[in-house]
């Protein structure tokens, strides 16, 4: 009885040994696979994130066109000679005959378009420089996908602004720029960061609230396109870009 | 264990390019030939002989359209593709989990 049970255990031992060894086998082999799979798992993420996603955007670009807008709406300010906050209903009246030789109108249109063109230039600057950084083309299928979606909200609100404009509604054109360009982020930030579409539903408030105050366009405007293209870019910029930075430098 | 990588190597996704393919479908409607070849930095003939797999597996399916004059094949993935790149992660993750 005895020796019986002498054997059942030793056979138990050996039993378990020979299981054990063979999970030490697996556990080393089970290491080995466990960093492929993860570099795997890696490269999948990066691989739809970069053939689905314009990630060569940069932030600095947001900061630029920012301080560009605060500038353009400093230039109009100091043109009007008010200060911020202040009603600006009679001083269309008084700058009848213009200032700097030229009329309000054509002078808000210049502005604009300057600011406009040195954002883009800044823009297209500062997304070239970063594409290069990460070896990427700065131009692909991703960035045309991108602009399309960004321009189709883009056009309709531009039309819809002149319209406005030509009907005399000049108090609703600031807020609907900013809603109609909250859109479009929206739209377009589908093929880009998603801070891009934050951005946009950001400017989609702000230009829903502007709605309200008719009076105060260009201190939407300067919120706006100013201070949360600013915010926005710094964002970007320390989320997605220090790294590259860091690394190349 | 040995269940889960089974189930690993059951589908013809345990290849790295073939992987790399399906990922770039599952994010996109269709994507063309040449963007896969770029995108992933191979051959002509690498890219081509593991897309049959895939075609082969039913995992793909595939359209030919002229740009121009330039033929050019655009891919994209079918349900059944979807479902092995969602299961094979699965398994990954479960892998990755249970090391």
């Amino acid at each position: 009885m005895v020796k019986k049970w002498k054997l059942t255990f030793a056979a138990s031992i050996f039993l378990s040994l020979l299981c054990d060894s063979k999970y030490f086998y697996n556990i080393l082999s089970m290491v080995e696979t466990h960093n492929e799979h993860l570099e795997t798992l890696t490269q999948i993420r990066s691989l739809m994130e970069r053939s689905s996603r314009f990630i060569s955007l940069s932030g600095l670009s947001g900061v630029a066109a920012g301080v560009w807008a605060l500038l353009g709406a400093a230039a109009v300010y100091l043109y009007l000679d008010v200060p911020v906050f202040s009603s600006k209903h009679l001083y269309y009246e008084i700058l009848h005959n213009g200032k700097w030789g030229m009329p309000y109108e054509t002078f808000f249109v210049l502005d604009a378009t300057i600011v406009f063109v040195l954002a883009l230039v800044s823009g297209i600057f500062f997304t070239t420089r970063k594409a290069k950084k990460q070896g990427q083309k700065t131009w692909d299928a991703m960035a045309g996908r991108m602009l399309v979606n960004l321009a189709i909200p883009l056009v309709a609100g531009g039309i819809f602004c002149l319209v406005l404009y030509k009907n005399g509604v000049y108090g609703l054109v600031a807020p609907a720029t900013l809603i109609f360009y909250g859109l479009a982020l929206v739209n377009g930030g589908k093929y880009t960061f998603v801070d891009i579409r934050n951005l946009g539903i950001t400017e989609i408030i702000l230009g829903c609230i502007g709605l309200y105050y008719p009076g105060f366009g260009l201190e939407l405007w300067a919120l706006g396109f100013g201070i949360l293209h600013i915010v926005y870019g710094l964002l970007i910029y320390y989320k997605h870009e220090r790294k590259i930075d860091h690394e190349v430098s | 264990m040995k269940h889960l990588l089974d189930k690993l190597n059951s589908t013809k996704l345990d290849n790295r390019i073939r992987l790399g393919v399906m990922s770039m479908l599952m994010v996109n409607d269709w994507v063309g030939f040449g963007a896969i070849k770029e995108m992933l930095g191979l051959t002509d003939g690498n890219l081509a002989s593991h897309i049959k797999v895939l075609e082969k597996e039913g995992y793909i399916d595939l359209k030919k359209e002229f740009i121009g004059r330039k033929p050019q094949t655009s891919y994209t993935a079918t349900i059944a593709g979807r479902k092995a790149f969602d299961d094979h992660l699965k398994a990954l993750e479960a892998l990755l989990k249970g090391g």
